[in-house]
């Protein structure tokens, strides 16, 4: 018996009578034909008889609901200034001033013009004035109008946003009055969306208790109030560890808030709401709150966002799935190995650009950056899953043609792409090379202003540049000396690291002339700078390019010859600075490649004091330092070269042969092989 | 209760996951694959653990030495998305091993996939094998310790796999019906256990069933009822009204009716006679709303003799209950009868009525000669000895019918007596009304040419009284109000078909209907019948 209720509520359904629309559809006509016999009542809205006023006002509320063209009539004659005069004014009655605020609304909602019309008349301190209203059942609404006024304004994005959520009283205000109604609630979860923009901004929400907040709209029942919740959530725990934190330990009803993100998560939840979950969930994971290897992540969120890369979902949700999944898998080994086998990810990210093809450009865009980011973090440490996005057929083709995209989002994305995938060995001397791409990656290089995309170009340019890689020629002869030198003299360290390291790596076994252009183009001076250079990294990469320069005979002789004076310099430099072991290794190391060289063996063997400092690192703490002295040393004194004899009496007369035949008895057996290959070119004496 | 049923329990959680995952397989006509079978498989396979544990027992050459097993039954088309997985307990010696589906009469010294309406997944390359030798390359290789599962959209007649809890995507379309799960191996050492869902599943298999079920509510839900626009309004708002004219929510469908300019085919009081006599009989007032039948329709109930059985029998159970309350005992014959001679000859009738009964109190026949023994015994009272003469019978089958019952039933005199004295609040003089009106009520049954319902109907009711506490007795579901509801739907049903009205409304009619076409669903093989159950359909917001 009782089942009649279902049915009776399924049917009545249709029974609603005239839509709104319809009514306000036969006036427009009207309208048209006669502007100003149309709305009588524009007139009485200036009336100073409140009757009069609001009942004008309500006539305007009605006809511009739904309609542009009313809209733009109340923007373009005016009825703006008259609209705020009467929100500003407290002695209003609060019924006048709500009309004017839901008109005020209606507006907000038009065109970007209607949009932008208000916001230059200042309106936003007004609706905030309004919203802070308190009293009785009618400014109740007077604030709940305000509130949509303003959420509508601040979601536009053609507002000034970022700053009411600095006011500390403001956000305790909004955060209390979500008890107000639903219509408040998706409003103020809107507004604090809009408005969090800085971690401050987030700590700030945190600590008035919004976390809690939100997770018991989380809990609402209505779907319209739990998606701007779960936006707000994403937003105030972005990156944010402390609010993160927070977050994934509060409950509401009993229930974790991770429990409660997860349940969102299931099948029968609207896409978009498993969507906006997944990426809270994420971003908690992001933030340090969950782990990797929890169930939420590793299972529930990996596997709903590889579901939604599918071709079964909106492009929409696709692009995001695909951006929020990249973000997630970013630096976990597993997570992206995982993810690689799950629900064919790979196959379906590759349709992207296929869908990319047939779609608007802003979401074209979105759809190829979000199919490069995912495939940046997924490739990025395992060379199984780099292989297989690689023999994605096409693939390669379409990071060549992301490279040159007009989007700047997407051209990032395919250099991140292409990044994680010249970590492959195999792929630098196979497709890479097949596919040219380090024309494109060049080009961009030469013309970027973005500082993004020229760290991870050039960062790719140094994989491209590794001795085994065949695309070092080409590229040399697209001028990347001259590029890489230039970007050695960047102000961001990243960029400094970068250019030096490609610098390192192109001299690696470079041949003579080469080598000549790039201490050409860098130029000592710039080399002495870099030896200063306060990231250490770039220090050692210096060190490293001197080592790969000063290698082979001639090669050494030479560049002796041209800038031995300046070389020494350098290397003393070092060695009586305040560095690490290993960087001091790397000056030794040059030393011992000096005194591979013929003529270059005299820049040491008539230095005195680095013959002295040689003598001492043979007895240094480190074992590394010893076994690079030694090195050296065995290199001035090795026999079948002119002047050896001379060499080795000079070192025997410093004490370097006692030294030798005090460390023959050490434990440690690279030193002794060291020791012993020295000892053995010292004639028998 | 508790000691000899606990066996039964301990098989009973595992039985209800099954029926949890698929409820609406009818195991009747589809049962589940619950283990492998013993009889459909390889000679180079074993079972064992209940025929869920599979390992390969052959020389493991070639690819000539594979072997497989199919699961005890096909795949019911109403399970929706069918699923099972795989522990894989040792790789044996190359973990050539084969997981996933096959029809029936597929070559069973084989892989699963290597041959037509035969499908697979296998753990040494991870490749998937359609219906061929040569596999795609599909997921990652699995072996020992992994747990691999298989799932069968039938919706869809898709496939897909799991791995360690991953989905790993479809691996195969079109799949035809009536396939069995089926695990192959091909190498000495080999071992897996399968778990049909029996035990919990590595993988979150409810959330698959969350998607398909919220999207076949979709399908339904956005399905466009072709015609002119207006049309199916109308025609739903008239089974609406008609639904609620014929349970004569009288205001209700006038103010529905009002509203959406429909018309009712009966007039307003007629409407509201048969909503104060149905209200009656939901209240449990069933003598007062055979007096108003009887006044308002008169004829109704004399030429229908098993509405009347109904109802009297009714009428009893709520006596019992104490809500209705006759004004005498000679209530029942009080209205003009048709046929008195039966109401003098009550011994007659019972005696006449034994006899095609009498293969049934054979089968129960020593707790009847106890019963009859007790009759015997002079310690009991004079009530009781009166009321035995005419409710032996129905005390004798409700002896024999509730074996398990025992405990509870007062053959005691003296407890008897203590219940019958509860039983009515302690007046003889209800107790007796009650007694004389059970001997009416028998006497009754006798004109009514009896069905096993009827006959059960009145022992159930009969039953009662045999129990000191008859809320608490097994027999207590009588006593529910809800128990109206059926004898008031009857009654309405009569009363409209005495006037040509349609006995059911056709908003009934249709959700029947419904109901008969999602158990055809079944039978004919569409999946989607598993997420069409009707009343969750109904419920949903």
């Amino acid at each position: 018996m009782g089942q009649i209720l279902a049915y009776r509520g399924d049917v009545l359904v249709q029974l609603v009578p005239l839509p709104l629309g319809q009514t306000l559809h036969t006036k427009q006509p009207s309208f048209r034909q006669d502007p100003n016999n149309g709305r009588p009542y524009i007139e009485e809205i200036y009336s100073t008889d409140e009757a009069k006023c609001l009942h004008a006002l309500i006539c305007l509320k009605n006809a511009v609901i739904g309609s542009n063209r009313q809209k733009g009539f109340v923007v373009q004659h005016g009825v703006i200034s008259r609209l705020i005069q009467i929100i500003s004014c407290d002695s209003s009655p609060v019924s006048v001033r709500i009309e004017a605020t839901i008109i005020l609304g209606s507006i907000a909602k038009g065109t970007d013009e209607h949009v932008k019309a208000l916001v230059d008349m200042n309106i936003i301190p007004l609706l905030v004035k309004g919203v802070l209203e308190d009293g009785d059942e009618s400014s109740a609404r007077l604030v709940e109008a305000s509130l949509c006024c303003l959420r509508t304004l601040l979601q536009s994005g053609l507002a000034p946003t970022g700053t009411l959520a600095q006011d500390s009283d403001f956000v305790q205000h909004l955060l209390a009055l979500l008890r107000a109604s639903i219509t408040s609630q998706m409003a103020i979860a809107t507004i604090l969306t809009a408005e969090c923009k800085t971690p401050e901004c987030q700590d700030l929400l945190s600590a008035h208790g919004a976390v809690y907040s939100l997770t018991a709209l989380l809990c609402s029942p209505h779907r319209k109030v739990q998606m701007p919740a779960l936006s707000c959530l994403a937003k105030i725990i972005f990156q944010n560890r402390g609010v993160a934190l927070a977050a994934a330990s509060a409950s509401f009803g009993g229930r974790p808030l991770p429990d409660i993100l997860t349940s969102l998560m299931a099948q029968d939840m609207p896409k978009g709401m498993q969507l906006s979950a997944a990426r809270c969930l994420t971003y908690l994971h992001r933030a340090g709150a969950l782990s990797a290897s929890d169930d939420i992540i590793k299972g529930k969120t990996l596997s709903c966002l590889t579901r939604l890369c599918d071709k079964n979902h909106d492009n929409g949700i696709k692009a995001i799935a695909a951006e929020t999944l990249g973000y997630l898998t970013e630096v976990d080994m597993i997570l992206q190995k995982d993810a690689s086998i799950l629900n064919h990810l790979i196959t379906n990210l590759a349709m992207y650009f296929k869908y990319a093809m047939e779609e608007v450009p802003p979401l074209q865009a979105q759809l190829r950056q979000a199919a490069f980011r995912a495939f940046a973090s997924l490739g990025a440490n395992d060379e199984d899953i780099r292989k297989k996005i690689i023999e994605t057929e096409g693939l390669m083709d379409h990071i060549v043609c992301g490279l040159q995209d007009s989007s700047p989002g997407v051209r990032l994305a395919a250099i991140r792409c292409l990044h994680s995938l010249s970590r492959s060995v195999q792929q630098l001397r196979t497709t890479f090379q097949d596919h040219l791409v380090w024309k494109p990656l060049m080009n961009l290089l030469k013309h970027a202003s973005d500082d993004d995309v020229v760290t991870v170009a050039s960062s790719t340019l140094c994989n491209l540049l590794l001795e085994f890689s065949p695309s070092k020629e080409p590229i040399l002869e697209l001028g990347a000396i001259d590029l890489l030198c230039g970007l050695t003299r960047r102000k961001e360290a990243a960029l400094r690291l970068n250019g030096i390291w490609a610098l390192m790596n192109m001299a690696f076994q470079a041949e003579q002339k080469i080598k000549s252009q790039i201490l050409k183009a860098l130029g000592t001076e710039q080399i002495f700078r870099l030896l200063s250079d306060p990231e250490v990294n770039v220090l050692m990469k210096t060190l490293g390019l001197l080592r790969n320069l000063l290698s082979t005979k001639p090669h050494i002789d030479q560049i002796m010859n041209l800038h031995g004076i300046q070389i020494m310099q350098a290397v003393i430099l070092i060695l009586e600075g305040n560095h690490s072991a290993e960087v001091k290794e790397q000056a030794l190391c040059i030393l011992a490649n000096i005194a591979d060289g013929d003529s270059a063996k005299d820049f040491i063997m008539t230095n005195e004091d680095v013959l002295k400092k040689l003598a001492s690192y043979m007895m240094h703490s480190s074992v590394k330092l010893q076994v690079a002295a030694i090195f050296c040393v065995s290199n001035l004194v090795w026999k079948e070269e002119n002047g050896a004899l001379e060499r080795q009496a000079r070192l025997k007369e410093m004490g370097v042969h006692k030294l030798l035949q005090q460390l023959i008895n050490t434990s440690d057996t690279l030193l002794f092989d060291k020791v012993k290959t020295a000892m053995t070119q010292f004639s028998d004496s | 209760m508790a000691s000899p049923n606990n066996t039964g329990q301990a098989s009973e959680p595992a039985m209800d996951r099954l029926k949890q995952l698929y409820p609406m397989v009818n195991e009747e006509e589809t049962p589940l694959p619950r283990c492998w079978s013993p009889k459909d498989k390889y000679n180079y396979i074993g079972l064992s653990q209940n025929n869920l544990r599979v390992h390969y027992k052959g020389h493991g050459k070639t690819h000539k030495d594979a072997a497989s097993v199919r699961a005890t039954h096909p795949i019911p088309a109403a399970c929706g998305l069918y699923y099972f997985e795989v522990k894989i307990v040792s790789k044996g010696r190359d973990g050539y091993m084969g997981i996933g589906l096959s029809a029936e009469n597929v070559n069973m010294n084989r892989l699963p996939g290597w041959d037509k309406h035969s499908y697979g997944y296998h753990g040494d390359d991870g490749h998937s094998f359609c219906s061929s030798g040569t596999g795609q390359p599909y997921g990652p290789t699995f072996t020992t310790g992994d747990v691999v599962g298989c799932g069968i959209n039938l919706i869809d007649g898709v496939c897909f796999y799991t791995k360690n809890g991953h989905n790993l995507g479809t691996a195969f379309t079109d799949l035809p019906q009536k396939l069995y799960p089926t695990v192959g191996l091909q190498t000495p050492g080999e071992v897996v256990d399968a778990n049909f869902g029996q035990q919990p599943f590595v993988f979150d298999i409810d959330d698959e069933m969350k998607a398909l079920r919220a999207r076949t509510r979709a399908t339904i839900q956005n399905y466009t009822i072709p015609g002119p626009p207006g049309q199916w309004t109308n025609t739903l708002q008239n089974v609406v009204c008609s639904y609620l004219v014929h349970h004569g929510y009288c205001s209700t469908a006038e103010a529905f009716a009002k509203s959406t300019g429909q018309q009712f085919n009966e007039d307003v009081t007629s409407i509201r006679n048969r909503q104060r006599i149905l209200r009656l009989v939901l209240a449990g007032k069933i003598g007062e709303a055979i007096s108003e039948t009887q006044r308002l329709y008169p004829g109704l109930l004399e030429s229908d003799h098993k509405l009347m059985f109904l109802l009297k029998c009714r009428q009893f159970i709520e006596m019992v209950s104490g809500v209705d309350i006759p004004e005498s005992s000679s209530s029942l014959s009080s209205p003009p009868r048709i046929s008195t001679p039966q109401q003098q000859s009550v011994i007659q009738s019972t005696k006449s009525y034994k006899k095609p009964r009498s293969n049934l109190a054979a089968n129960f026949s020593s707790p009847v000669s106890d019963m009859n023994g007790s009759e015997e015994n002079s310690n009991n009272t004079n009530s009781l000895n009166g009321e035995s003469d005419v409710d032996m019978e129905a005390n004798n089958h409700n002896n024999g019918c509730h074996q398990d019952g025992h405990e509870d039933m007062e053959i005691d005199s003296n407890n008897a007596n203590q219940a019958k004295s509860g039983l009515c609040g302690g007046s003889k003089a209800a107790l007796e009304r009650i007694l004389s009106f059970g001997q009416e009520l028998n006497a009754l049954s006798m004109e009514v040419n009896r069905d096993p319902q009827s006959t059960q109907m009145l022992q159930d009711a009969f039953s009662l009284l045999a129990y000191s506490d008859p809320w608490k007795s097994p027999v207590g579901w009588q006593l529910d109000p809800q128990q109206r509801e059926p004898v008031c739907a009857a009654l309405n049903s009569a009363i409209l078909q005495s006037k040509s009205l349609p006995r059911r409304p056709p908003l009934e009619i249709a959700r029947a209907h419904a109901q008969e076409l999602v158990a055809l669903m079944s039978r004919s093989g569409l999946g989607s019948c598993a997420f069409a159950n009707l009343d969750e359909l109904l419920s949903i917001p």
